[in-house]
């Protein structure tokens, strides 16, 4: 009986600190995408732009490749319309596409069309995509969401969104015809335009505002580094300075990457020695 | 949502796949009825290997015979079937798709109720499949050197197999039940469309595998020596063909739940059950499993050894049970060896297969998992080695190499460093500013995988010097050429240390990405190399050596918790292993074409994975002991009364 005591302490407790390193370690859920009926009369291009970026980090799991770890093309860091043109450039590229949202589209549903150099399959010399094809399982994007994605790659950057909304898609021909204006985002233009969008001079002191509910900003760029910023930018409630409420929203909803890095550079160079 | 840094986000798992890769499979199908195959493939031999394991039972049962011999014929019918079903026929029947309310609500979670008998009966099946495999080889070794020693050893091996079949079965039937009762339409699917012409291979498979385990064990003392002994090996034999028969059956369910082969987009069967089981993934799990199986098979008869040696009384049976404990220790790590190559296969032809599914298991929501991995293996490799230390303790030779122990005990110790050396966690904004970046500035380079490799290679070189060292410290080597031997063997462990870590430094860390895979191919070549001519050159030098007496029972009481810590940690892993790769399929069924709508169809936190493991293996720990009892039980007379009256008697007397 002392033996069997012995082992199955030694055993219990050998199991017992396996389970508890499962304890230390970042504890995150992955849900399962639900299929989420859009309201297509009832977008906006900024909620069109919005619902882009949500698939592109969730459903569409586009960054569990396309980031900076080299296994596809950044498209976070690239300015995606841009090299979408170059690509069509191409000696090598042998699609259909003459713009950017075309290039896009057809990389969405062709993938192997035209294979960026380095990221073939591997075996394949670059002539096979291992990316999946959008519109089937497991991703199964619809039309929609495709459009949705490509909007939000356009839009990340600052670029001119070409994209249609689905709604104007519905529409009768005739009125297709009078939409020859590309789309524009309402995206801001520079760091005071973007201050001024999200109305951050509504609660802290910035530009022409006197506001106390959250703290200055006239300093920050003293106060915290850049990237701290941009956290608290992102995360707003993750870290609250001393004396103030966890008030501020949520704009991750909202703002785009671009609005973000032109108010991120503005703080930053607020050191409350300005004029 | 905005993010600034691209994090495998937590919301992700979701959905990646290859309708690429289907395009393999249908390729895979041409290829079947093309020239490629040769006219006896794998396959024929199987099915002829069933009808003649049917034919030499010979027992009479005759209509199972009979199926089963129809079921072949179908088979091999199959085969030559250039057929192929056009996908646009009518018969052609989808997948289902069910929805939440088709899926039955029990009041509890239907995937952690399936998840443990699941386990439980992955854990039995694994023993008793894997025992038979090592006792055989032991058999075989009491026969060829007429010491009965190793005979009785194999016959204790297989009375704890032979308690474990039961229980097997028994999780396997409550297994069947818990599936069909609670993910009906699935089951359906996979029983009555996919592998409906397997079934009945399957029945007869197992039915056949009982027959010859009871008949192997059973017929051992009837059958032990002379001629008879070659028809106890050839039933060991039959037994083990039949059992890895069974394993690569069952496998192929589920790697055609990971990657199906043989259907169409909508998964309507499209191929024949050949072209169902031969998935890109199934040969690499069926390597991965049968190694490792035996060597979860030897841990665990190792902690019988264990226990039963703490639990001895005499010299003689100390001895005994530290002589099994060793040969049980033996069988596990020598299988245990090359198990990174087989699990570096299975991951490799994953990410061949969809990208997507590899990078979820290596760098997205599942890799911090491979932490805890890494805290399961070194506990593996420290024990094993530790159990060898202990053990040299058995002869006065050892003392020749003693010096050693505290360089390997140095070099897996930093290896264990480096290996749980996470890239980056999660910090808060403040502790990002005091650490200069979301990596530490000298410990972050240990964190990826060039430094792993480094590490996982030269614990497994310095794996096998314990195991050398062990080997020589009971000879005395008499051959002219020994010191030239040991500067070679010194040469080649030096030369494949500085290549393994040469080759993880260099080529992880100065040149491109694409070299970084290329390089764990030299590492792996270097300890390959160290291995075998370590082998070779003792094979060799021991020619003609003196043997030192080696004193079994002499060994610490504690080495034997070394013995329980190889299962414990052999046990966890598997559960561990075996839930990575099922949650690869995220909510998928069957990936990328039967969807899992259940309530369960997310991927839990990591503490609801350690707390599932851990009663799995508490579980399985629970009847392991009482499986030991009952073998134990069975060895145990209960004395009359009169006699133990007599006995008081005479004592009174004396």
């Amino acid at each position: 009986m002392n033996v069997l005591i012995k082992t199955l302490g030694f055993s219990l407790a050998l199991m017992l600190t396996f389970t508890s390193v499962t304890y230390v370690l970042p504890q995150m859920k992955g849900e399962a995408p639900s299929d989420t009926d859009v309201d297509v009369a009832a977008l906006t291009m900024d909620s069109f732009i919005s619902l882009g970026e949500d698939l592109f980090l969730g459903k569409g799991a586009c960054t569990l490749c396309h980031n900076n770890l080299g296994r596809a093309p950044d498209l976070v860091a690239l300015n995606v319309v841009n090299t979408s043109l170059e690509r069509i450039e191409d000696p090598l590229y042998q699609g259909e596409a003459v713009d950017a949202a075309g290039y896009l589209r057809e990389s969405m549903l062709d993938p192997s069309i035209f294979v960026v150099r380095g990221f073939g399959k591997k075996g394949s010399n670059d002539t096979e995509s291992p990316m999946p094809v959008a519109n089937q399982p497991p991703s199964q994007l619809s039309d929609v969401e495709i459009g949705a994605i490509i909007a939000f790659l356009q839009a990340k950057d600052g670029n001119p969104v070409t994209v249609t909304l689905p709604a104007q898609t519905s529409a009768s021909l005739a009125a297709a015809d009078e939409i020859n204006e590309p789309a524009k985002p309402m995206l801001a233009q520079n760091g005071k335009e973007a201050i001024a969008k999200y109305a951050c001079a509504a609660c802290h002191a910035v530009l022409d505002s006197q506001a106390a509910i959250g703290p200055s900003l006239n300093d920050v760029g003293k106060r915290l580094t850049i990237d701290q910023i941009r956290d608290s930018v992102i995360a707003p409630n993750a870290v609250i300075a001393e004396g103030y409420a966890p008030v501020m929203p949520d704009l991750s909803e909202t703002m785009v990457v671009k609005e973000l890095e032109l108010i991120v550079r503005f703080l930053a160079e607020q050191t409350g020695d300005q004029p | 949502m905005l993010h600034r840094h691209v994090i495998p986000a937590p919301f992700a798992c979701p959905e990646y796949g290859a309708p690429q890769d289907r395009t393999i499979l249908i390729k895979g199908k041409q290829e079947v009825s093309g020239s490629r195959y040769p006219l006896w493939n794998w396959r024929h031999v199987l099915l002829v290997t069933i009808v003649a394991i049917i034919g030499l039972s010979g027992i009479g049962f005759s209509s199972v015979v009979s199926a089963a011999g129809e079921a072949a014929e179908q088979q091999i019918a199959s085969i030559y079937s250039d057929v192929i079903t056009d996908e646009s026929e009518s018969s052609l029947i989808p997948a289902p798709k069910p929805e939440r309310s088709d899926y039955p609500n029990i009041g509890v979670s239907s995937r952690s109720l399936v998840w443990v008998i699941a386990q439980m009966h992955l854990f039995f099946g694994a023993l008793v499949l894997a025992v038979p495999i090592f006792v055989l080889v032991i058999e075989f070794i009491g026969f060829r050197t007429k010491d009965d020693r190793y005979d009785d050893m194999a016959h204790e091996f297989m009375k704890i197999s032979l308690t474990a079949y039961a229980i097997t079965a028994l999780f396997g039937g409550a297994l069947t039940l818990s599936l069909f009762m609670l993910y009906p339409d699935l089951m359906t699917y996979m029983t009555t469309r996919v592998f409906g012409s397997q079934m009945l291979v399957y029945a007869t498979l197992f039915f056949l595998e009982s027959l010859l385990l009871y008949v192997y064990y059973y017929g051992w003392y009837a059958l032990r020596y002379g001629n008879r002994k070659w028809i106890h090996l050839t039933l060991g034999l039959l037994l083990n063909a039949v059992g890895t028969t069974l394993l690569v059956v069952a496998n192929s369910w589920t790697t055609f739940m990971m990657a199906p082969s043989g259907i169409d987009t909508a998964g309507a069967v499209v191929g024949n059950i050949w072209e169902v089981m031969r998935g890109p993934l199934w040969n690499p799990l069926n390597l991965h499993r049968f190694i490792a199986n035996v060597a979860f098979g030897g841990a665990v008869v190792g902690a019988y050894a264990a226990f039963k040696f703490l639990c001895a009384k005499t010299a003689a049976e100390k001895a005994h049970y530290d002589w099994m404990g060793y040969t049980s220790n033996f069988i596990a790590i020598l299988a245990f060896l090359p198990l990174p190559f087989a699990g570096y296969w299975l991951m490799a032809e994953i990410y061949a297969y969809s990208q997507q599914m590899g990078i979820l298991a290596m760098g997205g929501i599942l890799a911090w998992l491979f932490v805890i991995q890494a805290v399961l293996i070194c506990t593996i490799l420290f024990a094993g080695n530790y159990y060898l230390w202990s053990g040299m303790a058995r002869t006065e030779g050892s003392h020749r190499y003693r010096w050693l122990i505290k360089y390997i005990a140095a070099v897996l110790i930093l290896g264990f460093l480096v290996w749980v050396t996470p890239h980056n966690i999660i910090f808060t904004t403040d502790e990002i500013a005091r650490l200069g970046g979301s990596n530490h500035p000298v410990l972050g380079p240990l964190g990826i995988m060039p430094a792993k490799n480094i590490a996982v290679f030269l614990m497994l070189i310095f794996t096998f010097l314990s195991f050398q060292i062990y080997r020589r410290a009971d000879k005395v080597i008499t051959v002219s050429w020994e010191s030239w031997a040991n500067t070679l063997m010194v040469a080649i462990y030096i030369v494949a240390t500085v290549n393994v870590i040469f080759a993880g430094v260099y080529y992880g860390y100065f040149t491109n990405t694409v070299y970084k895979v290329g390089s764990s191919v030299m590492q792996v070549g270097s300890t390959l190399v160290v291995i075998v001519s370590g082998v070779v050159i003792d094979t060799f030098l021991f020619k003609g050596a003196k043997t030192l007496p080696v004193s079994w029972g002499k060994i610490s009481g504690r080495s034997q918790y070394a013995l329980f810590a190889l299962p414990i940690a052999f046990t966890w892993l598997m559960a561990l292993m075996g839930y990575v790769r099922s949650s690869v399929r995220t909510h998928w069924h069957v990936y990328a074409v039967v969807k899992d709508n259940s309530a369960d169809n997310f991927i839990p936190t990591l503490q609801h994975v350690g707390n599932m493991v851990t009663f799995v293996t508490l579980l399985f720990l629970v009847f392991l002991l009482f499986i030991f009892w009952v073998a134990n039980l069975s060895s145990v007379k209960q004395v009359p009364a009169l006699e133990l009256t007599n006995r008081a008697a005479a004592e009174g007397v004396a």
